[in-house]
């Protein structure tokens, strides 16, 4: 089971890989599509490779619901619980 | 008591595809054409979609014209004769009769008669179907060639102003012809299908409901977005539709009959990226190869993000040439592999006799992947 820091810093990894940005531009706080630029395709292939990485599973209607990065790190971490 | 001993058609052990033809017609939908139907624009839908333009067919031609012209071409690049054909295999959902088939229809004015021939409902995995059974019939000696054709008019079956899946699609037909080979041409099929999955594409209503709009536009409204839409029941969306009808203006009271294609599009795309990459890597392992081995992939054109996503999934070497026809062609359902592929052998006529990854996948949920040696 990952820390929260460590959920963020894969999170962080994969938003890279996917768009470019640099890692330490996703934080908690941030909000993926507003703050990151991440449209609603990019969002899927993050939580593809989200559920991948820290084998939770994130159902399609859930990911309206994770509007910042701090979102999404609070549902994985739940559910690797 | 003595039985006697059945004659067996002897088998094939090896296929391949020994031509391959296309058709693409020649009306053509620019991303500023889509933005008159709806709000969006040029650059949001490369972006998203990768697509630049799509080819649409003219009113005057039909589903069969196309799939005539993709026929004519890979008989001839085969170098086979129509009346050599033992089936004729069309995969389409957009033929506009229930029956007889297009096939029948094309295998007449091939001059195919009387070879078997019938029609495939596999969306967008139809064309991968298709080869699975070419290859299976011409193995198992049933049939010594088999015409195998994606066609589509999916411009028959789309509302321009629907937001989902219209903008992305496009007409087209590609056509293959299958025979015996010296040499394996045609690896093992991993195709399947999820039905648990059967509204994530597919039409707005069935024909049935159709019809029963036509007699009685207001009770049939209302019956179907209850049923459709159980959580949308009579809000803003049924009323809008009820009130369209009642001004009766023959254009809105059509569309609304018309079924018309829409997707999940989230859905969809989840599951494109995540299982099918899965399946093509299965289609690999089948076939005894790896991705090294590959000259191309030829993955079904839904959505340039799709294919870019699958490149990276299965960890293809940048010598494999990757299929994209779609900026061009769109989404064209059962033509996009044989069309990509077409485009692919005309830009890169050295990958001929190279192994390619094929992989289709659409409304059903359906989907079905090879590795072909390239005609």
């Amino acid at each position: 089971m990952a820390s929260n820091e460590e959920i963020l810093a894969g999170l962080a990894e994969i938003v890279n890989e996917e768009t470019g940005l640099a890692t330490e531009a996703v934080e908690l706080d941030k909000s993926f599509t507003e703050d990151l630029d991440i449209d609603s395709i990019s969002m899927m292939t993050i939580v593809v490779n989200a559920e991948e990485k820290f084998g939770v599973r994130i159902p399609d209607e859930e990911v309206k619901n994770l509007k910042t990065v701090g979102d999404a790190v609070s549902f994985i971490s739940n559910a690797q619980a | 008591m003595s039985v006697p001993v059945l004659k067996q058609a002897p088998v094939n052990p090896n296929t391949r595809i020994l031509g391959l033809g296309a058709y693409r017609p020649d009306v053509i939908v620019t991303n500023d054409d889509v933005c008159q139907w709806i709000d969006s624009s040029d650059e949001w839908i490369r972006q998203r979609t990768g697509i630049v333009t799509r080819h649409r067919a003219a009113a005057d031609v039909s589903v069969i014209d196309m799939a005539e012209g993709a026929a004519r071409e890979a008989l001839q690049k085969a170098g086979i004769d129509a009346s050599q054909l033992g089936a004729v295999i069309v995969s389409t959902v957009t033929h506009p009769y229930a029956t007889p088939s297009a096939a029948a229809s094309l295998a007449d004015r091939i001059g195919a008669t009387p070879a078997p021939a019938f029609d495939i409902s596999a969306a967008c995995a139809g064309y991968c179907y298709g080869i699975a059974q070419g290859d299976a019939l011409v193995r198992s000696g049933a049939a010594e060639y088999v015409l195998v054709v994606g066609a589509e008019k999916l411009s028959d079956v789309i509302d321009n102003t629907e937001r989902t899946i219209s903008f992305l699609l496009g007409d087209g037909a590609g056509a293959v012809v299958i025979g015996p080979s010296d040499t394996p041409g045609i690896g093992p099929s991993v195709w399947g299908s999820d039905g648990s999955k059967w509204d994530a594409i597919g039409m707005t209503h069935s024909l049935n409901e159709a019809r029963d709009q036509a007699l009685d536009p207001q009770g049939l409204t209302s019956r179907v977005n209850s049923q459709r839409n159980p959580a949308h029941g009579n809000t803003a969306h049924g009323s809008a539709t009820l009130t369209a009808l009642n001004t009766a203006e023959a254009a809105v009271t059509e569309a609304a009959i018309w079924p018309t294609l829409r997707q999940d599009g989230q859905t969809v795309f989840r599951w494109a990226v995540w299982e099918m990459a899965k399946v093509a890597q299965q289609a690999l392992d089948a076939a005894g190869v790896t991705a090294d081995d590959l000259v191309a992939f030829v993955p079904h054109q839904a959505n340039m993000r799709i294919i870019d996503e699958m490149v990276k999934k299965l960890k293809l070497p940048e010598t494999v040439t990757v299929a994209r026809d779609i900026a061009e062609a769109g989404n064209t359902s059962a033509a996009s592999i044989p069309l990509a592929t077409h485009r692919l052998l005309k830009e890169n006529p050295a990958l001929s006799g190279g192994l390619a990854l094929q992989i289709g996948f659409g409304a059903g949920l359906v989907f079905g992947a090879q590795v072909i040696v390239l005609p």
